[in-house]
């Protein structure tokens, strides 16, 4: 059963980072963490008609198990430390993608309670705009978290305790 | 001498089945709840407030986020609030097409309803069912309006405007192949055994303890109280239609589920009515203080343009007075209780919204149960927080 011998008589060479980054990007796991109308859209970009699982990516209850946070909704002064613990829970590395116009910069609700954006707390990886954005928007930015993630540099040293993760500048 | 103490577990506000952002702190005995307290608003946005501060045109887009399952409920109750703070005639087509659009919504509404229950008591496959045919009325919502979920689509006066031609044979369908879909969810459930453990019994409400809350909507009629705004305090012509208010026995999480299966083959039948009731006719009522002109005077009259420019930009004055409106949202009595001094915005806007009443039967439905019949419960309540917390 299966596949076999895919590659012939050949090799293929790669990086460990090129491999560690691939590994990242096809198992993106997101935090299962709806604040509000988006995470309604979340849910159907991951339900039947646009599933998410064929891209690897799988909703975790926890953030131990997580690797992404989507901060799907308006995020409120109450909400916000809520969000902060959330998210220094989850282990490294791990990526902020801002769904919503909410998300981005506080959206229609520009009022005492809500936070004009999420990048006033988390550093944000994807925004993608929107009120709220189509499943296919949420789907082409994490394509783009996809992308940003291959464009990482030593991941593989990182994980062992070697410098640190960058992108390149030029990338 | 052994004593014992109650434990104290924080639940949410980030958990899978809170159905948002919902804190509860749960006084436990071992597995038994004790207590249950309910904290919210974690999703405050100050719609009510941002309300005093917009004309009366200007605060439709922000109904749509208050229970975005329900968007075109909600723009229906205030749209007709300020119809009748205005005393504005909406042409006969446009009041059809607001009962269509709504009942849809409460069909959309439920689906998510009946996948988010299910999923939370650990049926994965009807979510995956359900949610397709959410999209569907979500592809109705954006042939009509643009977009997917707010909607904004009614206007003070009748709609934004008319639907296209491909409208009546997309809903027709779907209302015809409803049912069966339905069948399919309750092939599923309904006798599915260990669906019955986890539903049959639970969250027992009695109908005193739910009127003296204050409970509506779904949750109410499951404990067989048989109350329908939309039949006994009828809006936007609802007493033209014919339709059965389903109510239930047991006063338990299976009744409610019942009660909204039924809502939702009645909600097929409400819309197959106002199909055939459908008759070619303007949209927006003749009222030129407070309404839009229409798009054609826009485009090719300045006066069309100036008239636009006016209402858009400064909107039209209510006259002195209160009102309140109440319509049957599909998860109870949404009302909007508007306050003019006169100005062209209000000077308060208060929201009745049905989940945060419905949410205060929390405690009477699970002391003295399991703490995974919380998630049920929970479940059954159908609660949006976007209403709950405003």
């Amino acid at each position: 059963m299966g596949v076999d011998n895919p590659l012939g008589d050949n090799v293929i060479t790669t990086s460990l980072d090129a491999l560690v980054n691939w590994s990242r990007k096809s198992s993106i796991w997101p935090m299962t963490f709806g604040l509000a109308c988006c995470a309604i859209e979340m849910m159907a970009t991951g339900a039947s008609h646009n599933d998410l699982d064929r891209f690897g990516i799988i909703f975790r209850a926890s953030p131990r198990q997580s690797d992404c946070i989507i901060i799907a909704g308006t995020v409120t002064k109450k909400m916000l430390p809520v969000i902060k613990t959330v998210y220094e829970q989850m282990p490294e590395p791990k990526w902020v993608i801002a769904m919503g116009a909410c998300a981005c910069s506080g959206g229609i609700f520009d009022t005492y309670s809500v936070v004009q954006g999420i990048d006033e707390a988390l550093p944000v990886d994807v925004y993608i705009p929107g009120c709220p954005p189509r499943p296919e928007a949420l789907l082409f930015g994490l394509m783009k978290l996809q992308d940003k993630i291959m464009k990482e540099r030593n991941s593989f040293g990182s994980a062992i305790g070697l410098g640190q993760r960058y992108i390149p500048e030029a990338a | 001498m052994a004593t014992t103490e109650t434990m104290t577990l924080n639940m949410g506000p980030q958990h899978p089945s809170t159905h948002g952002v919902l804190r509860l702190v749960l006084e436990l005995d071992g597995e038994v709840i004790v207590k249950v307290t309910p904290h919210i608003g974690f999703l405050h946005r100050g719609v009510e407030k941002l309300a005093e501060h917009r004309t009366y045109h200007q605060i439709l887009p922000l109904t749509d986020r208050l229970d975005y399952l329900a968007p075109m409920s909600n723009n229906l109750g205030y749209i007709l609030a300020v119809e009748k703070l205005m005393a504005v005639e909406v042409p006969e087509r446009a009041e059809t097409i607001r009962i269509i659009m709504a009942e849809l919504t409460r069909l959309e509404s439920h689906l998510v309803w009946l996948a988010c229950h299910a999923l939370d008591i650990g049926a994965m496959t009807v979510f995956i069912y359900a949610f397709r045919e959410r999209e569907t009325v979500m592809e109705t919502y954006e042939l009509i309006s643009g977009a997917r979920m707010t909607s904004n689509f009614f206007r003070v006066g009748g709609l934004s405007q008319d639907v296209p031609e491909e409208f009546v044979k997309k809903v027709s369908d779907f209302i015809d192949s409803m049912p069966g879909y339905l069948d399919q969810y309750e092939g599923l459930l309904t006798t599915n055994p260990i669906w019955l453990k986890r539903t049959v019994g639970n969250g027992v409400i009695s109908a005193d303890d739910a009127i003296d809350i204050g409970i509506t909507g779904p949750a109410l009629r499951g404990s067989g109280v048989d109350w329908d705004l939309r039949r006994d305090n009828p809006y936007s012509g609802y007493d033209k239609y014919q339709f059965k208010v389903p109510v239930g026995e047991n006063c338990d999480t299976f009744d409610r589920y019942k009660v909204r299966l039924v809502e939702m083959r009645e909600a097929c039948k409400i819309v197959r009515q106002a199909l055939d009731k459908l008759k070619p006719g303007p949209v927006l009522a003749d009222c030129p203080q407070v309404c839009y002109p229409p798009k054609e005077n826009v485009y090719n009259s300045i006066e069309g343009l100036i008239h636009h420019f006016k209402i858009a930009s400064e909107g039209f004055y209510a006259p002195e007075g209160e009102v309140y409106q109440g319509v049957e949202a599909p998860k109870g009595e949404l009302g909007f209780y508007l306050v003019s001094d006169g100005g062209n915005k209000p000077e308060r806007m208060r929201i009745r919204p049905p989940s945060f009443v419905n949410l205060q039967a929390i405690e009477k439905m699970s002391v003295g149960s399991m703490i995974a019949d919380l998630v049920a419960v929970i479940g059954t309540l159908d609660i949006v927080l976007g209403e709950i917390d405003r």
